[in-house]
């Protein structure tokens, strides 16, 4: 089973984040950047499905020289092969482009299934791996909670509104998963040692066959600003003993809130 | 105007509960279209996929649908996203409407970028707002775990979709006797071609309303200290027609399933009153739930953070504190209404 992983380097959630003064974006300096969240997820799945029916994981990302630090971390984790889809031509694409710089860089490779997080965490987008199947023209499932592989199949679970959805899906297919599908696991001191030294594919977009402006199409959409949330005015701590403060509560819910 | 040539309708996705009933995302996109299609004199066209859902276009009418397009077909009675991209991508192709509208929901999520992919529309998902500025289409929407919000605009040509987040529009007011104009849609799929397959759905006994359609949530943290005291919630959100959920630490614990979770790796809910009890308010937790309208905290601790953002706070023990609210809810609901 050869699985393929696709990976983004994400700042880190905790972190504050100051919006840079062109509004187009968030200043990067002094911020941590990590592996996105969910991907671990993905790649902590892949490693089990080598695991048990044999193959490779490659993990593949297409970013900014810091994000070859999330191939780092998967292959830490212990996949097999790194590719580091770089070039000044992705900074302009949108998420169908980027969507479709993966697909040309995993079309080439052996890939039985091509496994994303439900999302990334940065900008929430969830957008390029169901974009992703599309352009590899296979199957997909999407925000799974749990997959168990079968002969050319996958049964896959996914949360939909008010029920757990069973989905059979033909193999390959690209499935995006959930957080409460594994656990991830630690990279071992052995694994990052591996991690170092393991030979990083670097591509450009021409690499692929794609002209650099061409890789996303015609701009479909633009960031026109960022802009900090509005400010939540934090209200009144309601004094007295519970049971009078519980009075006063329901009494401001059906008054003031009017949503009692 | 604009180099738009491009006919001035908008278009919204119907989510519907197998066809029996509309999704009350339904209802919101339904009004979001309206207020769209109003300004530039088009069309608001409700698009139905299913089986056995004609019966959905009456209401549809109601809430401001001028024109239904229904494709009713046994291979449409549950969502797959070979079948609903393979009936939905020509239609947009075809009709070229100024913008589709559809709900951040589990097969909404699922089929939203597919077909922006196989149409090449642009696509902005997770949308808090959706607006005409200057002529051009521009979308709000929550990123970076809530600490920016992001504007986006669509290109002056082309499809449009934009994915709407649950809870947070208004929707469109019932207009009774109000109808539309039915269109049925041939649909041409052949079952074969569909490589997904869905087993079972397994309901989930408890969720009487959806997270993210609930007006009232009342949500446990690790303050609950086991599965036991979620008990105490349950009847909480009895007496107030509410919708449980939790943090992050009770679903990591096996407390409760993970579809209870709220925030950065859960949901995201916007209800009108979200009641926080022995939640401390981390930012991974107010990214799923500070767009609620009011907010009351029941911590003991008062330097948490969840009074920061509070509208009502309660300093004190959650296992007094909630079944004393719950019995003054009970009152307030036996009592005549004056
Ligand atoms: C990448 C990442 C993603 C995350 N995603 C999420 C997410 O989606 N959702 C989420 O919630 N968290 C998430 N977290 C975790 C988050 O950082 C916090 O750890 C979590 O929200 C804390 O949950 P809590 O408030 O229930 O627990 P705590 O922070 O431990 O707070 C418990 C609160 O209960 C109060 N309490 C205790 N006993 C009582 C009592 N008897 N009466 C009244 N009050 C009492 C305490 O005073 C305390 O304030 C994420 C973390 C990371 C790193």
């Amino acid at each position: 089973m050869h699985v393929v992983v696709c990976v983004k380097h994400v700042p880190d959630t905790e972190a504050p984040i100051r919006i840079r003064g062109d509004g187009r974006g968030v200043e990067e300096s002094g911020l941590n950047f990590v592996m996105n969240y969910y991907d671990e997820h993905a790649v902590e799945e892949g490693l089990r499905i080598k695991e048990r029916a044999g193959g490779s994981v490659t993990v593949i990302t297409a970013g900014p020289a810091r994000a070859v630090e999330a191939l780092r971390a998967a292959l830490a984790m212990g996949a097999d092969h790194a590719i580091h889809v770089q070039d000044p031509g992705l900074e302009a694409l949108d998420h169908l482009g980027i969507a479709r710089v993966l697909a040309a860089a995993i079309a080439p490779l052996p890939h039985d299934l091509v496994l994303c997080g439900k999302l990334a965490t940065d900008d929430n987008a969830s957008i390029v791996g169901p974009a992703l199947a599309e352009y590899l023209g296979l199957p997909q499932a999407t925000a799974v909670t749990a997959l168990e592989l079968g002969e050319g199949r996958a049964t896959a679970h996914r949360e939909v509104e008010g029920a757990v959805e069973v989905l059979e899906v033909t193999l390959p297919a690209v499935v995006t998963v959930e957080r409460n599908i594994n656990e991830p696991r630690y990279p071992s001191l052995p694994g990052i040692m591996k991690a170092k030294r393991t030979p990083i594919t670097a591509k450009a977009l021409a690499d692929l066959g794609l002209a650099p402006d061409a890789a996303g199409g015609p701009h479909r959409v633009e960031l026109v600003g960022l802009t900090p949330p509005p400010r939540r005015q934090p209200g009144r701590v309601i004094p007295g003993e519970p049971d009078a403060a519980v009075r006063e509560l329901v009494r401001l819910l059906r008054e003031e809130a009017k949503v009692l | 105007m604009t180099a738009d040539s491009a006919p001035r309708d908008v278009w919204v996705l119907v989510d519907h509960a197998d066809g029996r009933s509309v999704r009350k995302i339904t209802y919101e996109l339904l009004g979001q279209a309206q207020a769209l299609a109003g300004a530039a004199g088009g069309r608001v066209v409700a698009a139905a996929l299913g089986a056995g859902i004609g019966g959905l276009a009456g209401d549809l009418g109601v809430h401001g649908a001028d024109r239904v397009m229904l494709a009713d077909a046994p291979v449409l009675e549950r969502y797959t996203t070979d079948a609903y991209a393979a009936v939905l991508a020509p239609l947009l192709e075809e009709a070229r409407p100024r913008l589709l509208l559809m709900g951040s929901t589990a097969w909404g999520r699922d089929l939203a970028p597919r077909i922006a992919a196989r149409t090449g529309a642009g696509i902005v998902t997770d949308c808090s707002a959706v607006e005409i500025e200057d002529g051009r289409i521009v979308a709000t929407r929550p990123v970076m775990t809530r600490k920016a919000i992001a504007r986006v605009a669509f290109a002056a040509d082309g499809l449009r979709i934009a994915v709407v987040l649950p809870n947070v529009l208004p929707p469109a007011p019932a207009v009774p006797g109000r109808t539309a104009e039915t269109v049925a849609v041939p649909v041409t799929v052949d079952p074969g071609a569909v490589r997904t397959r869905v087993v079972e759905i397994r309901p989930l006994a408890r969720e009487t309303v959806p997270l993210t359609e609930a007006d009232i949530i009342v949500a446990g943290g690790r303050g609950l200290k086991g599965p036991e005291h979620f008990a105490l919630l349950d009847e909480l959100a009895g007496a107030l027609g509410a919708a449980v959920g939790s943090s992050r630490p009770p679903v990591d614990s096996g407390w409760v399933p993970h579809d209870y979770e709220i925030g950065q790796t859960g949901k995201t809910v916007n209800p009108q009153l979200y009641i926080a009890c022995g939640i401390s308010g981390a930012p991974q937790h107010q990214a799923g739930m500070s767009g609620a309208r009011w907010i009351v905290a029941i911590n003991r601790d008062p330097q948490a953070p969840i009074f920061q953002i509070a509208s009502y706070g309660l300093v004190g023990d959650l296992f007094q504190i909630v079944p004393l609210l719950t019995a003054a809810v009970r009152r307030l609901k036996a009592a005549p209404q004056g």
